[in-house]
């Protein structure tokens, strides 16, 4: 009995630690790629050298960021049949086509043409390298729309009927498990989430350079081009998530207690809990900070519309309470200190001291990372927050588990921690590494030839030795044929 | 015929794109270290680096098209062979990331370069595993893997392995003799003669062990009607082998390549008859793993409808990079 449950536990931890560590390359790489889709389009309409520059200069960087989503993904799509045998067999007629739709609409549409885009810029029309580029940012959004409907299914569990053999089967139609309740609300709070964090780490990066070197041509676009998605997408970021925030109160009303800390009923207008220190041996947050009945207004746009709490739920359906109290207060702080950044670039920009504002730059600098700790805190508040179902209300995480032997799982957990961490920090260091080369340079790069409208003929041998070089032509991949 | 078979043969034609596509790529990771490090390393990555991530997708259709089709018998596989699909997970990370981490830090290139070679190797070897561990029999119950976590460990699934290994250094090879001129290509197709000899040889040795493994097996291929099939399948295997070893020798320029990938096509086509119509020998047909109707037709629709384009692109994307391998622009 010990031993099932070490094992169960063992599997946990490694699908969180896969999953956690997964999840920061798709939320960088889908904003990237439509972030190189844009750069690409406005070179191709306005013929400025400086959005080419910052095209090879990005991509890069995002060819990193793919190559590690790619390989810590495949290990996302064996996991479900090596650790969630259980799992995988009673939901597979259900999710597994969803997910089939995502390899046949997404990854092939991806993989197929990410090739041309790294290497094709010279072996294929600019107009066709233009729509490489833009199938690989479409299938980056695709792929996060299967998979979000997946996860929504476990969460919101509708359409489906039950097998003699305890399968989940598909009902009538299949748009109600593809559209589920709480699909839409996920879908665009995760892709603005994605979006948001490539903001943030482009606008890091413009910042970066532009403390060193404020007039630098390159780092005031990105900075800029930045900026106008922390002051766009922010606002429309916090209301998605205020209205994700209600659908899960709709349908997962535990997990809202949890996110909340309400332990108990407030039948006549409930606080809003700040701060404080979930106790769930006490069934009270300790030290608490509150305003009273500012969460039934917030939930139920009614001062005193009465809340149940977790004492309505039984103690064996709870999810834990502090890791999601928690998650849940980290990602909303980095949404509205986002949300700060942006404000407070309008105001430099209204005047005219977008480039100048110092501070603002050093802030932006230190929000690089934001985005990956609000996606990482906003994961596990949800997935957190839906136990100790895997699927909701209907299949416990306990039971869905492979027959595995715990030492099986531990070996292979540690396996996963070492290599993850060194081969994963080898290459975030490496993108850190571009990072820290400055945009200028790729001018450079595009004078040896490449194509565009500044081709000068003529070919600076010296960067050309440095394959890490981002003036490298146009990806600083060597398999470039760029001097025609 | 039912839809159950038509996704066992779109399964199995997924898996065989991925053992063709991929196994390529991981051929030339398995022979990289015989390349001289600069020109001859470089040349032979960028003749796989804008295709290897297309090829490695069939990978993903393979097992999530089992899940989605056949989820018991993914339930049941991955788990029974949990070491060695976690080894080739891990080797395949090791293996996807040193083509990029290689140009971004030539100080280590040699370190990358031996991940990529590992990963290849161990991600070769766990993958024919695998399949010797499917083919030996897995052991049900009820609806879960019943064995214990060494059963996928037998002389005969060594055997399979190396096989693999063999096979796609065989791909590999033939595939650089025909991205690749001059000393690189001559030194490619010395290996292509040793690959070729030792998949040979291997094939050989795997089908009869299969014969003699279990008696079912040798019924599928020793008992009318099944014979019939089975009599000219070692002299049309035969034939190939041949024709495979004087293209490499001779001047065959793409030609090494799609006579390999024909010796491939038997070798599967014969372990398909083999194993058929079980999809987990001993206990378990693709019938009883199937996921339902509703499921295959949904799912059908969506392959009828990408299938074509993703094959199209994908001829497309090879297509831009048609061609023997330059080495300029980088130098």
């Amino acid at each position: 009995m010990f031993e099932n449950l070490d094992a169960l536990l063992l599997a946990r931890i490694q699908f969180a630690f896969t999953i956690s560590f997964h999840f920061f390359f798709p939320a960088f790489s889908i904003g990237l790629a439509s972030y190189l889709a844009v750069l690409e389009g406005l070179w191709l309409k306005t013929g400025k050298p400086v959005y080419l520059d910052l095209f090879k200069y990005w991509i890069k960087i995002f060819a990193i960021a793919f190559a590690m989503g790619v390989v810590s993904g495949i290990v996302m799509s064996y996991q479900f049949g090596t650790n969630w045998s259980v799992f995988s067999d009673l939901a597979g007629p259900v999710v597994g086509p969803l997910m089939a739709y995502e390899v046949l609409t997404a990854f092939f549409l991806e993989a197929g043409f990410l090739g041309v885009m790294l290497f094709g810029m010279n072996k294929v029309g600019r107009k066709l390298h233009f729509a490489a580029t833009l199938m690989v940012a479409l299938g980056t959004f695709v792929s996060a729309f299967w998979i979000l409907s997946v996860n929504s299914w476990m969460q919101t569990p509708v359409g489906f009927i039950m097998g003699e053999n305890g399968q989940f089967l598909p009902g009538e139609s299949w748009w109600d498990i593809v559209f589920n309740p709480s699909f839409p609300y996920r879908l665009v709070h995760t892709v603005m989430a994605a979006y948001l964090t490539t903001a943030f780490v482009v606008g890091a990066v413009g910042a970066w350079h532009l403390l060193k070197d404020r007039a630098n041509p390159h780092a005031r676009k990105m900075f800029s081009m930045a900026m106008w998605m922390a002051a766009i997408v922010t606002p429309l970021q916090i209301f998605a998530g205020d209205m994700h925030g209600l659908n899960t109160l709709e349908h997962q009303p535990a997990k809202v207690m949890a996110m909340e800390g309400h332990y108990q009923s407030h039948p006549e207008g409930a606080p809003l809990i700040l701060f404080g220190i979930p106790d769930s041996e006490a069934k009270t947050v300790r030290y608490a900070i509150e305003i009273p009945k500012a969460s039934s207004l917030i939930l139920k746009h009614d001062l005193n519309a009465p809340m149940a709490g977790l004492d309505t739920i039984p103690d064996d359906e709870e999810p834990p309470v502090g890791m999601v109290f928690w998650s849940f207060r980290i990602m909303v702080g980095i949404g509205f200190a986002m949300l700060g950044i942006g404000l407070w670039s309008l105001w430099g920009r209204v005047r005219g001291r977008l480039y100048d504002m110092v501070w603002l730059h050093r802030a932006a600098v230190l929000m690089g990372p934001s985005g990956f700790a609000a996606v990482l805190a906003g994961w596990i508040t949800t997935e957190v927050g839906r136990q100790p179902y895997v699927i909701y209300g209907l299949l416990r995480t306990a039971d869905a588990a492979s027959p595995l032997d715990a030492p099986a799982v531990a070996a292979s957990l540690l396996a996963f921690i070492l290599v993850y961490f060194t081969v994963f920090g080898i290459g975030v260091w490496y993108i850190l590494k571009l990072m820290g080369k400055s945009p200028q340079a790729g001018e450079l790069g595009a004078k040896r030839g490449d194509v565009g409208p500044i081709r000068t003929a003529g070919i600076t041998p010296g960067p050309t030795q440095n394959p890490g070089s981002p003036d490298t032509l146009p990806s600083a991949k060597p398999t470039d044929k760029e001097r025609v | 015929m039912d839809l159950t078979v038509i996704w066992a043969f779109i399964i199995a034609f997924a898996v065989f794109a991925y053992v063709v596509m991929d196994g390529f790529d991981l051929g030339i990771g398995i022979l990289f270290p015989t390349f001289q490090p600069g020109r001859e390393r470089d040349r032979a990555m960028n003749s796989i680096a804008p295709v290897w991530d297309g090829n490695e997708t069939w990978l993903v259709l393979g097992g999530g098209g089992l899940f989605a089709a056949f989820p018991l018998a993914y339930a049941v596989i991955l788990p029974a062979t949990y070491p060695l699909i976690i080894a080739m997970l891990l080797g395949l990370v090791f293996r996807g990331v040193a083509f990029e981490y290689r140009w971004r830090d030539p100080g280590h290139q040699r370190f990358w370069d031996a991940a990529f070679t590992g990963g290849s190797l161990v991600a070769a070897l766990a993958q024919g595993m695998t399949l010797g561990a499917l083919l030996q029999g897995i052991e049900v119950e009820g609806r879960a893997y019943a064995g214990s976590w060494w059963d996928w460990l037998t002389p005969y699934t060594l055997l399979t392995g190396l096989g693999t290994v063999a096979g796609y250094a065989l791909l590999g090879s033939t595939w650089l003799i025909w991205k690749l001129d001059g000393d690189e290509q001559a030194h490619a197709r010395k290996l292509a003669v040793r690959a070729a000899i030792a998949t040979i040889a291997l094939m050989g040795a795997v089908s009869l062990y299969n014969i003699s493994l279990n008696a079912e097996y040798a019924a599928q291929w020793l008992t009318a009607p099944h014979v019939y099939f089975a009599a000219p399948v070692p002299i049309i295997t035969a034939i190939i082998a041949v024709s495979l070893l004087r293209a490499i020798t001779r001047d065959g320029n793409s030609k090494p390549f799609w006579l390999a990938i024909a010796l491939f096509f038997l070798g599967m086509a014969g372990l398909g008859v083999t194993i058929w119509p079980y999809v987990v020998p001993p206990g378990i047909t693709i019938w009883d793993a199937a996921a339902p109707e509703r499921s295959q037709i949904f799912m059908l629709v969506g392959v009828a409808l990408t299938m074509p384009l993703i094959i199209g692109y994908t001829i497309w994307a090879y297509w831009v990079f048609r061609g023997k391998v330059t080495d300029e622009g980088y130098h």
